[in-house]
């Protein structure tokens, strides 16, 4: 029951998203704004993440393969799929799933409880589309991009870790990197993180703008936003390499 | 002239307005007054439109608004300015940035032009020098400042404030309110302003309509209400000693 009115109010909600916006220019500047504040300021945390991602997964494929006559190349090979393939797109859209989630759903909110999404009506202003649609626009332009840094830095880490450790010497792991290499995959993981982008952006903003009461729910929202996100994104990263890869 | 016909609004099952009507004149500041959790706001809301009626219209100087359509509601909001209870100032703005707002939506006129309007309408409410401070860095009393002057940057013909006066102190209340005062006459607007402070309703109240657990149960001016023999409105406005010694003096 609950699950359904959810649907159909989320529905309605990213219908109103996408409905005529006010001014094309302020959404534009808008656009930019949240570019800004949603995604560079990630790029920190998606470095750290990709790079040391990166290492403990050439390692573990490392130690797992540790047979004489499977060549250490293969290393390379199965660190760049798992990274290009899954990591990459998956755990970055799940980090900015918790923050960019969390941000959106609280900032929006806040602005429901302190009655300025009130103002926005009040003036006649498609507060829905005024408030989220910047914010998805942002998102869907700027994840592929941290999704690609993510690619370039995990593989990076990848082979810091194995050539300091020894453990896959450096000429091994290049070789491997290159080693039948699958364009697409990059392709897919680029579609999935535009959806992905999508669905952290308008779930959070559901969950912030039906926000009723005050701060205490303002943190109740935040937590959905993020659990519920989270869980689309599994969802969807099942539905999309059933249908991209399949 | 703004009419409340018949309106009934219920939330979940609860009814919160039970027949309301009331008209509301233009060039006056309309009060509607009642304890908290009696309607006021949802009433006002209504009003405006933010929640719909389950029966009942809205009517403002004979145009329908509750008949309206979209976008011919959408082109009536351009004539109302509404300051909510908590000044609803945008946190992300500057001062000049929030009174701008409106001019940036929906005029076409260049950034000095409306910039200057802007400071024009700052000027109105004697707020100068703050454009570039953000909300958090003002006092509640200049918040609420503010939030009049982004409300009537349109040149509004109808003013809506809910509470306006709530969390000031006694001098600075009067201050905003005697402000909406000057400025409904100076516009000509029809004003309607929520309150539960008896400072208000002696000040500034020339129509009003008492709301009692979601009824209209009496309405008048503030020279009526010493005269009343409604229980519910004298159990609301004599409540305390102070009120009461005043209407015994008289
Ligand atoms: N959006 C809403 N959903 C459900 N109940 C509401 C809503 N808004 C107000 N109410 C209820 O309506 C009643 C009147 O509230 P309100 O108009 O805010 O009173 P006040 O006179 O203090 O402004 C309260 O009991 C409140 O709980
Ligand atoms: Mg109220």
């Amino acid at each position: 029951m609950t699950f359904l009115f959810h649907l159909g109010r989320y529905a309605l909600f990213v219908r109103d998203v996408f409905r005529r916006p006010v001014k094309h220019r302020l959404l534009l500047t808008q656009t930019i704004k949240e570019m800004d504040v949603l995604g560079l300021s990630s790029v920190g945390i998606v470095f750290i993440i990709s790079f040391f991602m990166g290492a403990v997964i050439t390692l573990q494929t490392a130690y797992n393969i540790e047979l004489p006559f499977i060549p250490k190349y293969t290393v390379g090979v199965a660190a760049r799929d798992s990274i290009l393939l899954e990591f990459s797109s998956t755990i970055v859209s799940l980090i900015l799933a918790g923050k960019v989630g969390s941000h959106i759903a609280s900032e929006i909110g806040t602005m429901r409880v302190t009655e300025q999404i009130d103002v926005l009506d009040v003036m006649g202003i498609n507060s829905a589309g005024f408030l989220v649609l910047p914010k998805v626009l942002a998102m869907i332009f700027l994840l592929p991009f941290l999704v690609l840094i993510s690619m370039g830095i995990g593989i990076i880490g990848g082979w810091t870790a194995g050539s300091l450790t020894g453990v896959v010497p450096s000429n091994d792991f290049i070789y491997g990197i290159q080693y039948a290499f699958i364009p697409f995959y990059i392709v897919y993981s680029l579609i999935k993180a535009v959806v992905f982008a999508f669905l952290i952006t308008t779930i959070s903003g559901y969950w912030g703008y039906y926000t009723t009461g005050g701060s205490l729910e303002v943190g109740h929202s935040s937590t959905r936003a993020v659990v519920v996100s989270s869980i689309q994104i599994l969802l969807f990263n099942l539905l999309l390499t059933q249908l991209l890869l399949a | 002239m703004i009419e409340a016909v018949d309106i009934y609004k219920s939330f979940d099952g609860k009814m919160i307005l039970d027949n309301v009507s009331a008209t509301f004149k233009t060039g006056h500041t309309n009060l509607i007054i009642g304890q908290s959790g009696s309607g006021k706001t949802v009433l006002l809301k209504t009003l405006v439109g933010l929640h719909e009626p389950d029966s009942g219209s809205v009517i403002y100087d004979a145009r329908n608004f509750t008949g309206m359509s979209d976008q011919e509601r959408i082109d009536a909001r351009k004539e109302i300015g509404m300051l909510f209870q908590g000044s609803a100032l945008f946190d992300s703005q500057t001062v000049e940035e929030n009174v701008r707002f409106p001019l940036d939506i929906f005029t076409d006129q260049s950034l000095e032009e409306r910039r200057e309007r802007a400071n024009a309408c700052l000027k109105r409410v004697n707020l100068e020098n703050i454009n570039h401070l953000f909300p958090s860095e003002i006092s509640g009393g200049m918040q609420k400042r503010v939030a009049i002057a982004r409300a009537i940057a349109l040149n509004p013909r109808y003013l809506f404030c809910d509470e306006p006066n709530s969390g000031l102190d006694p001098k600075t209340a009067i201050v905003i309110d005697e402000l909406i005062q000057e400025i409904t006459q100076e516009y000509n607007m029809t004003t309607i302003v929520n309150t539960h402070d008896m400072n208000s309703v002696f000040a500034i109240g020339e129509n009003i309509v008492f709301i009692y657990e979601g009824k209209k149960h009496w309405e008048g001016t503030s020279d009526d209400i010493f005269h009343s023999d409604n229980q519910a409105l004298n159990d609301f406005i004599f409540a305390s000693k102070f009120f009461k010694k005043i209407k015994e003096h008289r």
